[in-house]
This record gives C-alpha cells, sequence and structure tokens, in this order.
C-alpha cells in the first residue's frame, strides 16, 4: 500500500492538520517510509491469535455510577484561549 | 562543607535524619547547581522559590519526627506531569500557557512524601523522541562528552531534561515516563539508573498522555537503591486511573538483599542483531560473567518475535497518539490560530502548534486508525504485540529476569540521526519489546566506550516483580562498580 498525495491530504484533514499543498509530496515520501517498513509485520503468523487489549491481566473495575466530582466551572475554562461566563468561546459555528 | 549534591537520595536522607544538614540547606546548594547549567537546557521551567517553601516544610516535619519516604529530596519533574499552579508544557507550542488547576497522582505521591521540586525538565515534544530534539523549547544537552571532543551530545529521549539534571547532579532524582524506551534509554545515554516499572504500577492520571496502553512514569537517578526508594513513592493504587493496579507497594529498597544465587537470568539471542557493535557485545558479556560470578544461573532463551516489536510499536503508539492529542484543539487550553471556520481553527491551531515529528505521527496514526485500514494496521500490530507478550510469558517459565543491553550504541551528536526517522526509531530496538508486554525494566551503568561515553545494560523482569529486577541490578551494580562522572564543563 502507498500513500499518494490526495491521500495524505485527506488523512491531514482527518487529522484537522493543515498542510501546505507543496508539502504533501514530502510528507507521502515520509510517511511511505514509515509504512513500507511496517509491512513486515505481514510475515508473522497472527491466525487465532487475539489482539491484544490490555497488558496486565486484569478486569476492569466496576465502581457506582455516581457524581464524585465537578463544581468548580471557573477552574475548567481557566485555561482557556477564550471564555464567555463560564463558558468555552469558538468562532460562530451556525449561520 | 561536602558538596550536597554529590549525595545519594539513600545518603542525604540519613543525613537529614541524623541532622547533619538541613532539606533548606540541600535543596539551596542543588538550586545553585541549576543555576550553573542552564548550557544543558534540562529545565522548561525552574521553581525556586517553591523548593524553599517546601524544604523549610520538611524541615519542620524532619524536626518533628514525620519525615517521608522522600523527605526533602530535591528532584526535577518530567514537564509531562500535570503540576498545580506551575506552568505545564509537554515540550509543545500548542500548551502555551497552560497552567494545570490539579496535580497529578504521581507527583501528588512524591509532595505526600516529602519531595521537593527544583523544576519541570525538559523533554521530546509530547515525549515522541529519543535524542530530546523535538523539544519546542530547544535541545537538551548531554552533559558527557567524548575524549578530547567538545561536540555537544544528545542526552536520549524522551526524558532527556530528567536524564541531564540528575547525571549533573542539579537533581537528585526524577521522573520520567517510558513509553517506548524513554526513561531507560537516556538513563543509558548519561550513565544514570533508570525503570519503569510494570504498566499498572504507578498511575497516569494528571501525566499528559503519548499512548495510553504503554506509557509508564519511573524514577530516574543515580544509584538503584535511590530509585527503589523514589518508585517506592511514585507508586500505588489510584482509582482515578482505570488501569491502574490494586496492589500493595512493597518496600523496594528492602529487595535489595544483594544474593542472587540460584536466580535464573535468560539471555535472548534474537537480541544479539546482526551488526551489533563489538563494544556493546563486550558490555552484555560482561555483564553475564558479573551475575554468574554473583551465583546467577545463565540460560539462553528465545523471544523469537522480537524483530517485530519496533514495527508494532510504530503503528500502536501513533494510533493512541493520534487519539489522545485530538484534545489539542485551541478550544479548551493553550495555543489558538483564529481561522475562517471552526475546522479551520483546528486546523491552523494544529499546524502551527506541534511540530514535524508529532504531526508524522498523528497522520500514521490517523491513517493506520482510518476505516478500511483498521484491520490491515492496527489489529495486525495488536495481534503481533499478543505474540511478543506469549513470548516473554513462555520465557518466565524458565527465567526469572532477562539481560540485554539498553541501547544499541552510546549517546550521539546532535543532527546525527535526524533525516531518516527509521534510523532514529532503531535506539528503542532493546527497549520497546517489553514496553509491548507491559513488564518492568531498569537500565544501569555498567560501563565506559572507546569515546569515554556511559553505556548501560538493562534488566527485566515478570510483572509486578520489580523486586526481583532490583535484586539482580543491585548485584550488578555493584560487579560493575560504575563511578565515572562526566567533567563539570557546563559550569563554564
Amino acid at each position: 500500500m502507498s500513500l499518494d498525495k490526495a491521500t495524505v491530504a485527506k488523512v491531514a484533514n482527518l487529522a484537522r492538520i493543515r498542510v501546505e499543498e507543496n508539502h504533501l509530496d514530502t510528507l507521502a515520501n515520509e510517511l511511505n517510509a514509515i509504512l513500507g517498513w511496517v509491512e513486515q509485520l505481514s510475515e508473522v503468523d497472527t491466525e487465532n491469535v487475539a489482539p491484544m487489549t490490555s497488558v496486565a491481566e486484569m478486569q476492569l473495575r466496576w465502581r457506582a455510577d455516581e457524581i464524585t466530582d465537578g463544581g468548580y466551572q471557573q477552574e475548567i475554562v481557566a485555561n482557556a484561549p477564550s471564555d464567555e461566563d463560564g463558558f468555552f468561546a469558538v468562532p460562530k459555528v451556525i449561520e | 562543607m561536602t558538596d550536597l549534591t554529590k549525595l545519594t537520595i539513600a545518603e542525604a536522607r540519613d543525613g537529614l535524619k541524623a541532622s547533619k544538614f538541613s532539606a533548606r540547606e540541600l535543596t539551596a546548594a542543588h538550586i545553585t547547581a541549576m543555576d550553573s547549567a542552564r548550557g544543558l537546557n534540562a529545565f522548561i521551567t525552574e521553581t525556586p522559590e517553591k523548593a524553599v517553601e517546601a524544604a523549610t516544610k520538611s524541615d519542620e516535619k524532619l524536626a518533628n519526627g514525620e519525615a517521608g519516604l522522600m523527605e526533602g529530596i530535591p528532584i526535577a519533574i518530567k514537564d509531562l506531569f500535570c503540576t498545580k499552579g506551575t506552568l505545564t508544557t509537554a515540550a509543545s507550542h500548542i500548551l502555551d500557557g497552560f497552567t494545570p488547576e490539579y496535580e497529578s497522582t504521581v507527583s501528588a505521591n512524591l509532595w505526600t512524601e516529602g519531595a521537593v521540586m527544583l523544576g519541570k525538565a525538559n523533554l521530546d515534544e509530547f515525549a515522541m523522541g529519543s535524542s530530546n530534539e523535538t523539544s519546542y523549547y530547544g535541545n537538551v544537552v548531554n552533559p558527557w562528552r567524548r575524549k578530547k571532543d567538545d561536540q555537544p551530545l544528545v542526552p536520549g529521549g524522551s526524558s532527556g531534561g530528567s536524564a541531564s539534571a540528575v547525571s549533573s547532579n542539579i537533581a537528585m532524582g526524577a521522573t520520567g515516563t517510558d513509553t517506548g524506551g524513554s526513561i531507560r534509554q537516556p538513563a543509558a545515554f548519561t550513565g544514570i539508573v533508570g525503570m519503569k516499572p510494570t504498566y499498572g504500577r504507578c498511575s497516569r492520571w494528571g501525566t499528559v498522555a503519548f499512548a495510553s496502553s504503554l506509557d509508564q512514569a519511573g524514577p530516574m537517578t543515580r544509584t538503584v537503591r535511590d530509585t527503589a526508594i523514589m518508585l517506592e513513592a511514585m507508586a500505588g493504587f489510584d482509582a482515578k486511573d482505570s488501569t491502574s493496579v490494586d496492589m500493595e507497594v512493597p518496600n523496594f529498597e528492602a529487595a535489595l538483599t544483594g544474593d542472587i544465587r540460584g536466580l535464573k537470568v535468560g539471555i535472548p539471542k534474537e537480541y544479539r542483531l546482526d551488526g551489533m557493535s563489538e563494544e556493546i557485545a563486550a558490555l552484555w558479556e560482561q555483564g553475564i560473567e558479573w551475575l554468574k560470578s554473583a551465583g546467577a544461573e545463565i540460560v539462553e532463551i528465545s523471544l523469537p518475535h522480537t524483530k517485530y516489536a519496533l514495527p508494532a510499536y510504530y503503528i500502536i503508539a501513533p494510533a493512541e497518539a493520534s487519539s489522545n492529542l485530538a484534545r489539542y484543539d485551541g478550544v479548551r487550553y493553550g495555543l489558538r490560530v483564529e481561522g475562517d471556520s471552526l475546522d479551520d481553527m483546528y486546523s491552523r491551531t494544529r499546524a502551527a502548534g506541534f511540530g514535524h515529528e508529532v504531526q508524522r505521527r498523528i497522520l500514521i496514526g490517523t491513517y493506520a486508525l482510518s476505516a478500511g485500514y483498521y484491520d490491515a494496521y492496527y489489529l495486525k500490530a495488536q495481534k503481533v504485540r499478543a505474540r511478543i507478550a506469549e513470548d516473554f510469558k513462555e520465557a518466565y517459565k524458565t527465567v526469572d529476569t532477562i539481560l540485554t543491553p539498553t541501547a544499541p550504541s552510546a549517546a550521539f551528536a546532535f543532527g546525527e540521526k535526524g533525516d531518516d526517522p527509521l534510523e532514529m526509531y532503531l535506539n528503542d530496538v532493546f527497549t520497546v519489546p517489553a514496553s509491548l508486554a507491559g513488564l518492568p525494566g531498569i537500565s544501569l551503568p555498567t560501563g565506559l566506550s572507546a569515546d569515554g561515553l556511559p553505556l548501560g545494560l538493562q534488566i527485566l523482569g515478570r510483572p509486578f516483580d520489580e523486586e526481583t529486577v532490583i535484586r539482580t541490578a543491585g548485584v550488578l551494580e555493584e560487579a560493575a562498580n560504575f563511578t565515572a562522572k562526566p567533567d563539570a564543563w557546563w559550569r563554564g
């Protein structure tokens, strides 16, 4: 599998990273080098192998569904680049 | 008066308890060292006033007989741990000005045990790198230089600032985080001890996430004993991290019995890479001999999927990173670059805020998780990971610990491995497999290269058996008697 310019542009859009048109080729080459190297994973027989999802063999814990936290709106927005009345402020989304 | 910065944590602890010096004096000596070592660029933020304040409190606690495990010990905190009221950057432009309103569990545990924060240590951006060349705040310099050569060298990464600070006696210890080798490799490059405990041993809560199924905090110090003391202070169950393990934290220092008679130590044949440098091969051989003379039984083992660990890692870690780093959107914290629309603002903010290596990994990860490619890349890598973990499980049926080199070379110069990311990734060839399997591992310095640079050996253990790893490391440390120190050129 090899990434072309259009695919890199699509992936960059999915990742919400603006990439200038004249940088797409370089990026495609870099990503292809890495993906080409990763291809060797296909040599490994993984028939009937379950994908690893947790390193310690443990069950996730259960807990009661209770509110244990909250009540500090000002702290939550304290680091926001822009906030109004305790809310995060963003550019206008709806016309 | 003795130079207080030359003491180990254990020596300082005993000196403080015996009132040979005060916590304030100990901290003052380290602040002076920090002032004189700016050329290393080990810190992003220095917090000397907070350090003096904490040391004053430690003196009170010492006087009242209430000293914690790390009482009055000045340390550096990798700038990936959120610290309440102190700028936390992950060495990224995108976290500009971020001052957490909360404290990470690991650092909170250290403060409860009396540790004193000198400042926030530099690192690779979002811990992505093996040479500390990707920080927005500039390169960290290794205190070590080659013989008769002034060329600056990398400290390794990603915990490069932590490693440099401990190696140059600015800090007695430092926190690091290890995703694929980010504690162990810089420890080896700077001649110190660094340990990644078992995944789940230290809470991840409040630590800026890179790859959540791999990230694990650990101590970086100058001796194995100090690592044991500091790990005990950092570790512990935390309900706020769903993968934190509810197990009692043992007295790790007590594991240093000096007795490894009858212990079975595995030597994985797949780690003898083609073209392995003779120096590294000799270092490893010497380590084997030392353990043998101490009464350990050396067993050749096979970890057949070793060569697939790096490629699996470079799918899994970027995939998890692409998901974790989605939160940096210019809305809730850090940098914002305005745009024509909300989407445009996201894209411009992330393009300006993330460095090149971080962007590359986000793109690889996004691609590996995208519709149509998920099975071929991410699922395949997670299956290969399961096979790598099985390899270790099989090996631990016959051995108690495993001995390998930590890194394939000594520290290198800046820019030496900059062009080809794959060449840089190979630095972690010996550390990544244990990360994928979640196993504990320690690196300690055991020799010098022909150029006069430190080289490290790594000991791996069974899950949650840090004690046997520490015990083996203690024996190796004593045999190696590594006393070399870099010349303090940075004091100018």
